[in-house]
């Protein structure tokens, strides 16, 4: 007799011959366990993000995350110092990865919050303008700390049944009369103020002005404001421009009336003959991150031709591929995109051919005076 | 003889009902207010926020002409709207409290409730549509060759939002004071031959007087620190006291000079509330 045989004439229990109560039990024990061994069996890594809307999402990271088996958990932040106060009040590690606009690169260096890079890991050598590859703040002692990934350019928005393209061609065009009471500022000092500076005059000196020529820009500022609709976030902006309660908009550019473009609006951008301002968007490898490889690779991705693919078509807001290699793919699998934007060679507003004849200055912050100064006046403008 | 136990023994069954409340006080309350003003005498260096004691941050936001306009805006236009609202709302809640039976004024209260289950901020958005200038007003004014007529980045786009978020909840207010009015005394009044307005002004006024002065509190105090109206309906134009606060703490990440604007904001609700309760309760305490 089989000792199954004897303990069931036994009476006693087996774990070969369980009752309907054990079948239950272990049954449910192995389901209730379920989660935890896929999950030791998987062993998906969580990637901690810190960027501006949009980076986090699908449409741009899910193809790695499938791809590497990492999840990315994005923390979103809006506006350089909003960026810096909560690295500061965070421990050590807790951002893997830091998308940052590039003037705020050098101060998250001078508090050490990144790790520096090999700059031997990017493709320095396929850049679309060398001015890519010894971006400002981007090196320290010819160590290299941040990674520029794309770009785009702030000028002239508007309302194409308002504005001609004519028009637009100047800063002026927010004087006109037409638009009176329907001109909005993306509610934030730096692209607003800078474009003022552009209207000045000071080209390439426009974060650095003196107190004369601060005057001058806050003086040139005020008597915008009769024509001033309202002061919008990215919402905001987004629906006025939309629904046509605003016809220009003064701070932004195509990063958002590319999405409305694309969605049938009549908006357009340009950049003007006074200049533009290029916002630049880096990314850096958060202090004491213990996923350095991983946000390597993740970094290489979005630096590759399908990753500036991605960040040209974001849903977000879309920015400007920055590598030769990224610029053809996109011409490649979406040429309607490439030719909106002007991104292949010869178009009048190829963006790069912009940079090169000088009338694209990058987003700086203000040299001679503090950052409050500006938001002081800032808020003494939308008070006026 | 009495007792020498009362009044020294701790009343355990008391302190049940009483402590959690006071607890909740001091976590949610007190303490919070107490570092909101500790941290008025704090600075910012490199982002990040240092334990100090500077009077930097009142000097710098009480010398500014910004602040003092936004406050005057704000309180203006607070104002207005519980004046507004406190008349709008008094015909609906005399209807309700007067002249509806038991049914349909608990529907009423019902119907009153239901656009606090939705986010108002949805609720501001969806003015968007209505508002606009290519909105359903305007639509129907351009149907008799009025308009079109810009609503949206003003003032008064600011006041319908402050009216979405307090109407309902001023009706509300309003309609369970003037339910709690003694009728006997409006009879009395009728019978003594007042007109309706007379008893309107000279018994059911004064006699709903506390509680129509809170719902009119209420009003103010969610109107005047509300940010989502002014600055998704008035554009931001110009900035009201809690986007002054936004203002602050973007740039610089100021959060101490964003609290000076909390603690003034505080202290003008704390005097307006206690104003108003006097008010309310004046009358009342000296019979």
């Amino acid at each position: 007799m089989s000792e199954i045989d004897k303990s069931v004439k036994s009476g006693k229990k087996s774990i070969l011959t369980p009752s309907r109560r054990d079948v239950l039990r272990y049954g449910g024990a192995v389901a209730l366990s379920m989660p935890f061994v896929s999950r030791a069996w998987a062993q998906t890594t969580e990637i901690n993000m810190l960027a501006w809307y949009g980076h986090g999402e699908p449409d741009i990271v899910g193809e790695f995350e499938a791809a590497n088996n990492v999840k990315f958990k994005p923390k979103y932040y809006a506006g350089g110092d909003n960026m810096l106060a909560l690295i500061a009040q965070s421990p050590p590690g807790t951002y893997d990865v830091i998308l940052s606009d590039a003037e705020f690169v050098q101060q998250l260096n001078a508090a050490g919050y990144i790790e520096p890079l090999n700059a031997a890991d990017y493709p320095f050598d396929d850049m679309l303008h060398e001015d890519f590859e010894k971006f400002p703040g981007h090196w320290k002692d010819d160590t290299l700390y941040s990674m520029m990934v794309r770009c785009g350019h702030l000028g002239v928005s508007y309302n194409t049944t308002a504005i001609s393209a004519e028009e637009a061609e100047s800063y002026k065009c927010f004087w006109k009369e037409n638009v009176k009471g329907k001109v909005g500022h993306f509610d934030w000092h730096l692209p607003s103020l800078g474009m003022m500076s552009l209207y000045n005059g000071n080209g390439a000196g426009l974060w650095d002005l003196d107190d004369g020529a601060w005057g001058k820009v806050q003086e040139t500022t005020l008597s915008l404001r009769p024509q001033v609709g309202g002061y919008f976030d990215y919402g905001g902006t987004f629906n006025s421009l939309k629904n046509g309660e605003m016809l220009a908009m003064c701070g932004i550019g195509d990063w958002i009336t590319g999405v409305l473009e694309k969605d049938g609006a009549p908006v357009a951008s340009v950049v003007p003959k006074e200049g533009g301002i290029q916002w630049t968007e880096s990314y850096c490898i958060g202090k004491g991150s213990e996923k350095a490889d991983i946000v390597k690779k993740f970094m290489q991705y979005m630096l590759s031709p399908e990753g500036q693919v991605k960040s040209a078509q974001m849903a977000a807001y879309p920015g400007f591929a920055i590598t030769k290699a990224g610029r053809a793919k996109l011409n490649e699998v979406d040429p309607k995109e490439a030719k909106r934007t002007g991104q292949f060679d010869g178009a009048p507003n190829d963006p790069i051919t912009l940079v090169k004849e000088g009338r694209i200055h990058y987003r700086d912050i203000p040299k001679n005076q503090t950052l409050e100064d500006w938001n002081d006046f800032w808020s003494e403008y939308k008070n006026a | 003889m009495a007792d020498p136990r009362s009044g020294v023994r701790i009343n355990l069954y008391a302190l049940t009902f009483r402590l959690p409340i006071i607890v909740w006080q001091f976590l949610f309350f007190i303490g919070p207010l107490l570092f909101m003003v500790a941290m008025t005498f704090f600075l910012v260096q490199n982002y990040r926020m240092e334990e100090a004691f500077v009077f930097k941050n009142w000097d710098r936001m009480l010398s500014r002409n910004f602040f003092w306009d936004s406050y005057v805006y704000t309180l203006t236009l607070a104002s207005l709207t519980t004046v507004i609202a406190t008349c709008i709302a008094f015909p609906a809640s005399y209807a309700l409290a007067f002249k509806t039976s038991e049914a349909v004024r608990r529907w009423a209260i019902f119907l009153l409730i239901i656009p606090f289950f939705t986010s108002y901020l949805v609720r501001t958005f969806s003015w968007f549509v209505i508002l606009a200038e290519s909105g359903v007003i305007n639509a129907m004014l351009r149907t008799v060759g009025l308009g079109p007529y810009t609503m949206l980045n003003t003032a008064f786009g600011t006041v319908v939002g402050y009216l979405t978020l307090t109407l309902p909840l001023v009706v509300i207010l309003q309609t369970f004071a003037l339910s709690n009015v003694d009728r006997s005394l409006i009879q009395a009044a009728q019978n003594l031959g007042a007109p309706p307005l007379r008893t309107v002004f000279a018994v059911i006024i004064p006699a709903a007087k506390t509680g129509l002065i809170v719902a009119a509190l209420f009003c103010f105090i969610l109107s005047f620190g509300d940010f989502v109206a002014p600055y998704y309906l008035g554009g931001s134009k110009p900035p009201t006291l809690p986007i002054l606060i936004i203002d602050t703490t973007k740039s610089g990440q100021q959060w101490p000079r964003a609290a000076v604007v909390a603690v003034i904001m505080m202290t003008t609700l704390i005097t307006i509330a206690f104003t108003a309760l006097w008010l309310a309760y004046r009358k009342r305490a000296s019979r």
